[in-house]
């Protein structure tokens, strides 16, 4: 068959990898497989029969033959039933199996990725692999089990039916195979493209409608409803056009293969009558061969269709496998010669990370795909155990990049970070995020209770604990206020929540982990400056004994800290105290000046 | 409400004619009031009257023809006799040239009916979409902050798509289907009522089985799509929260309540999967029987005389056309009520009042900038109060007077309700009691439009949409030359970061800015306000993201923006809202202070202490 290896040369490697996800449940597949053989099987028989009905009941007046011929055929359908039902039992087990153990593939997977592998995939993407494609990659190997296999069985099988009532009006289909299986090439070799761009057009009119349902504000604030409107019309008027032309092509398929086959009937008719004629054909095998014509039109319809469905879920398992081969760059214990003669790796995890000394030794990262300009350049500073960095700079300079380096969210591309003397990418991973106190500057909070989101920190805490840490965070007011208290339920993204409130709590989650190492990426940013005063104070009561580090905009929240490291398109132009740093570092009191007005140097 | 959150249909994919083709899914997705939704399609369809007609005239004619063909064939397969040598060639060679002319015309038709229909659907589909989108832009900002965006974006998609395939496929097939129906039957009756009974024996038994098999279907059906939602709803909140797992290092945990849900799905699903795939075999098995039967009886028949050969294949035939489209129907009424159900969240949103309130007010849609083109920039709140909810008042009796040019700094702490006057003042909301007055006129009177393009705003969270930069600073001003969009960015110093990028202002920024920084982003979002060129300037925020130093070099700008305009700035920064000319400060949804920096300083209220607690950070 001409198109299918057309098509499966794109494909054979997509389809290896499928099939390696159904191998685990080979049986059900198989059997599957072997049920629908036997449905197939009664496809076939019940025309021949029908033939000896005809030529041998009829014509020669045999009742006998023609009752006992007639139960057979109802047997046969019995049997039938049972292969029908036994292929959906097997193959729905097997698809669904399938979609499992993918989806779960895709899962861990996921919790592997660092978060360099985050930001290339986009959550939003990410989310729609795992439950659109998936689900879309179930439907398909269930088809494929039940339907995509039927049909070639189907069509070889009544080729050799034909062939075996009669081989010189089987010729007939000589002609007409190829000439269907060319059609449907023709057909879908135009309209792939086409559905292509269709999925594209409506991408953007997707892109379009989630613009203005995330910016309603922007573009109600610069009233251009009209240019939104034109916009989108644009778009909506693309699509159209687009969709029209694909689905008039598709819609060749069916009446070019129906004028194909009626042609072939009609051939069939005139020269099975010119072979009754001579008697080298009863009229019985006629109407078989007839009824198997249209067997051979249905299989090919059916196998058009699915194939163009299949090219559509290779879209999906494409979009899958990328995620599923991603492997993630951030391993968890480095075990490299050159690390281990460095330093110094004990044996005792317990012992790691106890007193919170950080250590960045001539550190430098770039992000992977940026070609070139590091984001961090030769960084070496050193936090002794309790100390508070404060690490200021321009948007953009790299603040965020730093300290999510320490948590191992990104592996240094040069240089190293030690905690206690030890390399970061020697110890666990978990051991060392367990450590570290982390709260992001996008505050995420997961649908549950309030309770539930700061349990988070440590899933043994107490109630008191959890109390104790919102205080601290200076969330317990207003969490008390909440008519449910600590039980308030939060919805997906929290939105019953203001800013401030989000943040505040997110800080009492990181608390509530009594970390050795805290990190406030610009965690109070949208807390009022007498709360974050008010956080500021409980913190240091709280967590005398935690190295911390603070991203901050405000220099009255990098005030008091012990160290304060300026950084400025990736370097660190500044290290010292606030005192030091006022009377040396130009950027730094343009910094402070741009706060507290020039009366204030 | 509930009805709407259907899970897992956020996020769009592709082809989701995937989930459509297992039918039974969408069953349990009824419209509620089918006659209304169908009413309000057909005045969609209306315009294209002429061409409904023709497809269905050409859909009858197709189907006819197609029900002709096996009658011919019959005949000719009659027309060879029992036992060779009886052929009589004439007449079939008659009956075939009738044959090829239906067998020609049968799928021309069929063509040129599909042919019509696909324009007919889409741009149907086309106009919908447009419609939907539209009411989208004249709705109120309280639509779009109660609903969840994915519900109206799967609004926006799916349930378009849903529509569209059914009226691409599902019309036309649903009345062929019963044309085919009725017409076979009628053949078939024709042919032999006896035959007819016969093979209409197994369709009862056939009835009663698919249907309690169905009845079973629909209940796991919905199982699996309460489990569906659950675990998708999961993986959404889970992926996006990734960071956070990580930096928890919950991993473990989030995998193991993934499993726990991912095999509850399993099994539900698998059941689902097979009880819905049932159906089809056991068509099948009445289609076989009913052939069996037709084929045992009909050949007794022929014996004795009373049915010809051909006439039991034609008759064979028939019988087949009716399975199939009796197959087909179920599926298509099942397509049919869920793109009815889509059509009437559609119609829903349509209905949405829009953002008008009062009759003073012309539509939103008509232009008069005209009316607010000499705003002097005078600022009024008269015992305004407002609140999101009913009974929960957010602001309360607020009165204020920015005076033209004056700059006036609203301080509070969070939620205190500054961004809520912003939202007043831009008639995203109106107040519940008082009123709001421009240059003393009633804002309530002035068009949405022209008001909104009289005052320029950078908002909290800035969005940027997708597109070049230089269109992103555009959407300030779609009239800018490429020379003020470049002083704009200039002025708010976005300019330095701009031409790093790597095409400059040409540099695509994907959704959401998504490649910027979130100072960048506002950045941008001031160039904007600054190309706007607006008489009143509200900065909500609008520095909060940026860091102070690059805020003390666009300060420069913002100051020399503000000059001659009417400024009210939200900030938390002292060094933004010292030079106001008043500050108010904000609690609890009331003005509780106002004066300025000097004066509420030298009074030792709130804002006294909000001064010093900064400042006691600075001693330190």
């Amino acid at each position: 068959m001409g198109f299918i290896s057309y098509i499966n040369q794109r494909k054979c490697t997509t389809v290896l990898q499928l099939i390696a996800y159904i191998k685990p449940h080979w049986k059900a597949a198989l059997a599957a497989i072997i049920s629908m053989l036997i449905v197939v099987m009664v496809d076939l028989l019940l025309p021949t029969l029908m033939a000896k009905i005809v030529d041998q009941g009829i014509a020669k007046s045999n009742l006998d033959l023609i009752i006992k011929t007639g139960l057979l055929m109802v047997g046969v359908a019995f049997v039938g039933v049972v292969g029908g039902i036994g292929s959906t039992y097997f193959a729905s087990v097997a698809a669904v199996k399938f979609s499992t153990d993918v989806r779960t593939d895709l899962f861990q997977r996921v919790q592997t990725f660092s978060f360099d592998n985050l930001d290339q995939f986009k959550t939003a993407s990410l989310i729609t692999r795992l439950t659109n494609d998936v689900a879309q990659m179930q439907n398909i190997v269930m088809m494929m089990l039940r339907i995509l296999i039927r049909s070639p069985i189907l069509l070889v099988g009544s080729l050799v039916m034909a062939f075996f009532i009669n081989a010189r009006l089987a010729l007939v289909l000589l002609v007409t195979v190829p000439l269907l299986a060319l059609a449907l090439r023709y057909v879908i070799g135009k309209g792939f493209p086409l559905f292509k761009k269709v999925q594209q057009g409506l991408d953007q009119i997707n892109t379009v409608s989630r613009e203005n349902l995330a910016g309603v504000r922007v573009v109600k604030a610069f009233a251009r409803a009209d240019y939104e409107k034109e916009r989108f019309g644009q778009k909506n008027h693309q699509l159209t056009a687009i969709t029209i032309k694909a689905s008039r092509t598709m819609i060749l398929i069916m009446p070019l293969m129906m004028l194909i086959m009626n042609i072939s009937i009609l051939a069939v008719l005139w020269f099975g009558g010119v072979q009754v004629n001579t008697g080298q054909m009863m009229v019985g095998q006629v109407i078989a061969f007839t009824n198997y014509m249209t067997l051979i039109l249905f299989s090919l319809t059916i196998a058009g269709f699915m194939l163009m469905m299949v090219s559509r879920a290779k879209v999906s398992w494409d979009r899958l496998l990328e995620v599923l081969k991603t492997e993630a760059d951030i391993q968890d214990v480095v075990r490299d010669a050159i690390l281990d003669t460095l330093t110094y790796a004990p044996r005792n995890s317990e012992s790691l990370i106890q007193e919170g000394r950080v250590e960045f030794e001539n550190v430098s990262f770039y992000y992977q795909g940026a070609a070139g300009t590091p984001v961090l350049q030769s960084i070496t500073f050193s936090a002794r155990p309790g100390e508070t960095v404060a690490i200021l700079g321009a948007t953009g300079a790299g603040k965020s990049t730093l300290i999510n380096l320490i948590p191992r969210f990104y592996d240094v591309s040069q240089g190293r970070i030690l905690i206690d003397g030890v390399d970061i990418r020697q110890i666990p991973l978990k051991l060392l995020r367990g450590k570290i106190g982390l709260v992001p500057q996008e505050s995420i909070l997961f649908s549950g209770s309030i309770r539930e989101n700061i349990h988070w920190g440590r899933v043994d805490a107490p109630d008191e604990e959890i109390i104790e840490a919102a205080r601290a965070a200076q969330a317990h007011g207003f969490i008390s206020k909440l008519p449910k208290g600590y039980d308030t339920v939060l919805g997906q993204r929290a939105v019953n929540l203001s800013g401030g409130q989000k943040q505040r709590l997110t800080i009492a989650r990181a608390l509530l982990k009594k970390p050795t190492i805290l990190i406030l990426d610009d965690s109070t940013s949208a807390v009022d400056m007498q709360t974050e005063a008010l956080i500021q104070r409980a913190l240091k009561n709280h967590l005398a004994h935690c190295t911390t580090f603070v991203v901050a905009q405000r220099i009255s929240t990098v005030l008091g800290a012990d160290q304060i490291l300026v950084l400025e398109d990736g370097h660190m132009v500044a290290l010292g105290t606030h005192a030091e740093l006022i009377k040396t570092c130009p950027v730094y009191q343009d910094i402070y000046r741009s706060q507290l007005g020039k009366e204030a140097v | 409400m509930n009805r709407h959150s259907r899970p897992g249909q956020g996020t769009p994919g592709l082809g989701q004619g995937f989930h459509r083709r297992q039918g039974m899914l969408s069953s349990q997705e009824k419209a509620r009031d089918t006659r209304g939704a169908l009413q309000r399609i057909w005045i969609y369809l209306k315009g294209h009257a002429l061409e409904l007609v023709l497809v269905f005239l050409l859909v009858v004619l197709s189907t006819v023809f197609s029900l002709i063909g096996p009658y011919l064939i019959g005949m000719a397969i009659d027309s060879m006799g029992i036992g060779a040598g009886v052929v009589d060639f004439p007449l079939l060679a008659k009956i075939l040239v009738g044959l090829l002319v239906v067998y020609t015309l049968g799928p021309l038709m069929a063509w040129l009916q599909n042919y019509i229909m696909a324009a007919l659907a889409h741009v149907t589909i086309q106009d919908m979409r447009r419609d939907l989108f539209g009411q989208l832009q004249t709705l109120p900002l309280r639509f779009f902050d109660q609903r969840p965006r994915g519900d109206i974006m799967s609004r926006l998609t799916n349930d378009m798509d849903n529509i569209s395939s059914t009226l691409n496929n599902g019309v036309t097939n649903i009345f062929s289907s019963i044309i085919t129906v009725l017409g076979a039957l009628t053949m078939m009756v024709i042919l032999s009522p006896v035959l007819t009974l016969i093979s209409l024996l197994v369709v009862p038994p056939g009835i009663v089985l698919t249907q309690r098999v169905a009845t079973r279907t629909r209940r796991y059906f919905l199982e699996q799509q309460r489990e569906l939602g659950v675990l998708n709803g999961y993986i959404e909140e889970m992926i996006s929260g990734q960071r956070v797992i990580k930096a928890y290092a919950r991993e473990q945990k989030v995998i193991q309540d993934f499993n726990e849900k991912n095999t509850r799905l399993k099994n539900v699903g698998t059941l689902a999967q097979i009880f819905s795939g049932l159906i089809f075999p056991l068509m099948n098995l009445i289609n076989n029987l009913s052939f069996a039967l037709v084929a045992g009886v009909g050949g007794y028949m022929a014996v004795k005389g009373t049915i010809s050969v051909g006439m039991i294949a034609a008759f064979l035939n028939y019988s087949k056309q009716l399975a199939r489209p009796i197959n087909d129907l179920a599926n298509q009424f099942n397509l049919l009520q869920s793109a009815l159900a889509g059509a009437e969240r559609i119609f829903e949103v349509l209905d949405e009042s829009p953002e008008t309130t009062g009759s003073v007010e012309p539509p939103d849609s008509v232009h008069s900038p005209a009316s607010l083109n000499q705003v002097t920039g005078e600022v009024e709140f008269r015992n305004v109060s407002f609140g999101y909810e009913p009974g929960q008042p957010v602001l309360k009796n607020i009165n204020l007077k920015a005076l033209p040019g004056q700059t006036i700094a609203l301080v509070g702490p969070t939620g205190s309700g500054k961004t809520t006057v912003v939202n007043l003042l831009m008639r995203f909301y109106d107040p519940d009691n008082g009123t709001i007055l421009i240059d003393g006129r009633d804002i309530g009177t002035i068009p949405r439009a022209g008001l909104r393009s009289a005052l320029g705003i950078v908002l909290q969270d800035t969005y940027l949409f997708s597109g070049t930069v230089r269109e992103n600073i555009r959407y300030g001003r779609l009239t800018a030359t490429d020379a003020q969009v470049e002083a704009a960015a200039g002025m708010a110093n976005a300019a330095p970061f701009i031409q790093r990028l790597p095409q400059g202002y040409d540099t695509v920024l994907s959704e959401d800015g998504g490649n910027l920084s979130q100072g960048q982003c506002q950045l941008l979002a001031i160039a904007r306000a600054i190309l706007a060129d607006p008489a009143i300037l509200i900065l909500d925020e609008a520095t909060s993201s940026v860091d102070t130093r690059t805020e003390m070099h666009i300060q420069q700008a913002i100051f020399s923006l503000m000059q001659g305009r009417t400024s009210i700035v939200i900030a938390h920064r002292l060094s933004t809202i010292r030079g106001a000319d008043q500050i108010l400060f904000i609690k609890e949804g009331e003005i509780v202070e106002q004066g300025t920096h000097q004066e509420l300083l030298e009074a030792r209220g709130f804002y006294y202490d909000l001064y010093t607690s900064q400042s006691r950070g600075i001693k330190n």
